[in-house]
């Protein structure tokens, strides 16, 4: 039983962490890019897309380049705060949050310009300072898209593979998430393990987006207070 | 577009397609499936016996060979299977896979321990130990041989389980040799003729020594379509011409002690 329990529970770690940072960077681009006009915005649009559209190899690929001991920013990293993160689960975190970054990205992007900037407008002739029309009234109001889009990012996440496999390797314990647990499995000719690690994989994730869904569905709308 | 202009399309494209597949009935393609470790040298000998077979082809399939026999297993049309150990080729044999007494030794090589170039020499197996090696790769000795006989050398040197939390499992022998030679480990366990692909960024640090001879056995397959080809394609590793080919790559003759 151990040897699916740590898989699953590492899975689950490296999802929710990369989930969590996808959020936060995906909230930030997306607020960024409904509210404000330059020029080669659609451009920076296209390229913050582009994990979504790369092979994860290739991202694998070059997160292992940059992140590496010897990359410009691993060897930083490994310099300054002895930090190494290929063959950590930390970095397998890194990977999922930049392929699952697109998605929170477009959602919310697509939330924020979904709302009303007259409501947004009201609000600044009431005196409210730009964080407090941000937390009062476009929050409340794009928090449903935002929602979908961490829904799928942590989907995304949980299932990764490929860039996972590049940066993080398989390091029973330490980095091998569920999906490189049922590679191996495979590879090895173990069609038992494979089997049940594939099961508790599916009903994992079907239960945690069952139970997301429904938080949302419940969730109440917060009315801007007249 | 008006039916006839469509009829006149498909005609033409149908054409092509029967065209195409009558040249490929001619020509035959057998399909090896051979351990990573074979990669550059088998390229070169596939190259070899093309000139020899006018029209024939020879295509590889390179993973890990217990990789490889779960594909055989499970119905891949592979024509050969060359594999890195006795030990796969005996449980594709039990399995029924392989043409009876068609199996060959055709090649041998060593296991050695390869450091990144410019990084910290390790003198032996016990080295490994020490607190400079923080990381140490090998094949997973679940699905590669080159793993397998890490394992047995590091457990017949009783270190084996000291090294555990220090060890990165690979997919295959060539995974491990990237790891060196980006400095992403500090050790890994490689064959000698994979650390002579890359001098520049790897070096040899340690000769451990193996249980058995890491021998290479070769078999053409019973579900074979090209039975013929398959089974001069394993003659041929044979010849001195092969031969020569996979010395120049630093294999050893099967013989070897």
């Amino acid at each position: 039983m151990s040897g699916v329990a740590i898989p699953l529970l590492l899975t689950l770690k490296v999802a929710f962490t990369a989930t969590l940072a996808a959020l936060v960077a995906g909230v930030a681009a997306g607020w960024l890019l409904a509210r404000t006009r330059f020029p080669g915005r659609e451009a920076l649009d296209a390229v913050l897309l582009l994990p979504m559209v790369l092979p994860p190899t290739v991202i694998g690929y070059y997160l292992l380049v940059v992140l590496g001991t010897h990359g410009a920013i691993g060897a930083w990293l490994d310099t300054t705060f002895g930090v190494r993160l290929v063959f950590s689960w930390q970095g397998a975190a890194i990977a999922a949050a930049v392929v699952a970054f697109p998605l929170v990205f477009k959602a919310a992007r697509t939330a924020f310009e979904s709302v009303d900037p007259n409501l947004e407008k009201a609000g600044r002739s009431l005196g409210y300072a730009e964080w407090r029309v941000l937390a009062r009234i476009t929050l409340p109001l794009a928090w449903r898209g935002i929602a979908a889009g961490a829904m799928l990012a942590f989907a995304r996440a949980t299932g990764e593979f490929g860039a996972t496999l590049m940066i993080a390797g398989n390091i029973p314990g330490r980095t091998q998430t569920l999906s490189i647990a049922i590679y191996e499995a495979v590879q090895a000719g173990d069609d038992a393990l494979a089997n049940s690690l594939v099961v508790l994989a599916s009903i994992t994730c079907i239960v945690l987006l069952v139970a997301a869904a429904a938080i949302v569905r419940r969730g109440h709308l917060r009315i801007v207070p007249v | 577009m008006t039916p006839p202009r469509a009829l006149c399309l498909c005609a033409a494209f149908a054409g092509a397609l029967l065209a195409g597949a009558a040249q490929a009935c001619s020509a035959a393609e057998i399909l090896v499936s051979a351990a990573t470790s074979l990669t550059n040298a088998l390229r070169d000998v596939g190259q070899r016996f093309e000139a020899q077979h006018p029209g024939d082809t020879v295509r590889f399939n390179f993973a890990a060979s217990d990789v490889l026999l779960a594909q055989i297993d499970k119905g891949a049309p592979a024509d050969v299977f060359a594999s890195a150990d006795e030990a796969t080729m005996d449980r594709a044999e039990r399995a029924g896979r392989v043409v009876r007494g068609a199996r060959r030794d055709f090649a041998s090589n060593a296991l050695v321990i390869v450091v990144p170039r410019g990084g910290t020499h390790v003198a032996s197996i016990a080295a490994l130990r020490e607190a400079e090696v923080h990381r140490v790769a090998i094949g997973s000795p679940r699905s590669v041989p080159a793993g397998r006989y890490a394992k047995e050398a590091l457990v017949d040197a009783g270190a084996w389980d000291a090294l555990q939390p220090k060890l990165v499992l690979a997919q295959n022998v060539r995974q491990v040799l990237d790891y060196v030679a980006r400095g992403e480990v500090d050790a890994g366990f490689v064959y000698a003729t994979d650390a002579a692909i890359m001098p520049d960024r790897v070096v040899v640090s340690v000769r451990p020594a193996t249980r058995d001879t890491v021998r290479y056995p070769v078999a053409p397959l019973t579900d074979s379509r090209q039975p013929a080809l398959a089974g001069a394609f394993v003659s041929f590793l044979a010849s001195p011409q092969a031969q020569a080919v996979l010395a120049r790559y630093g294999f050893a003759p099967p013989a070897a002690p």
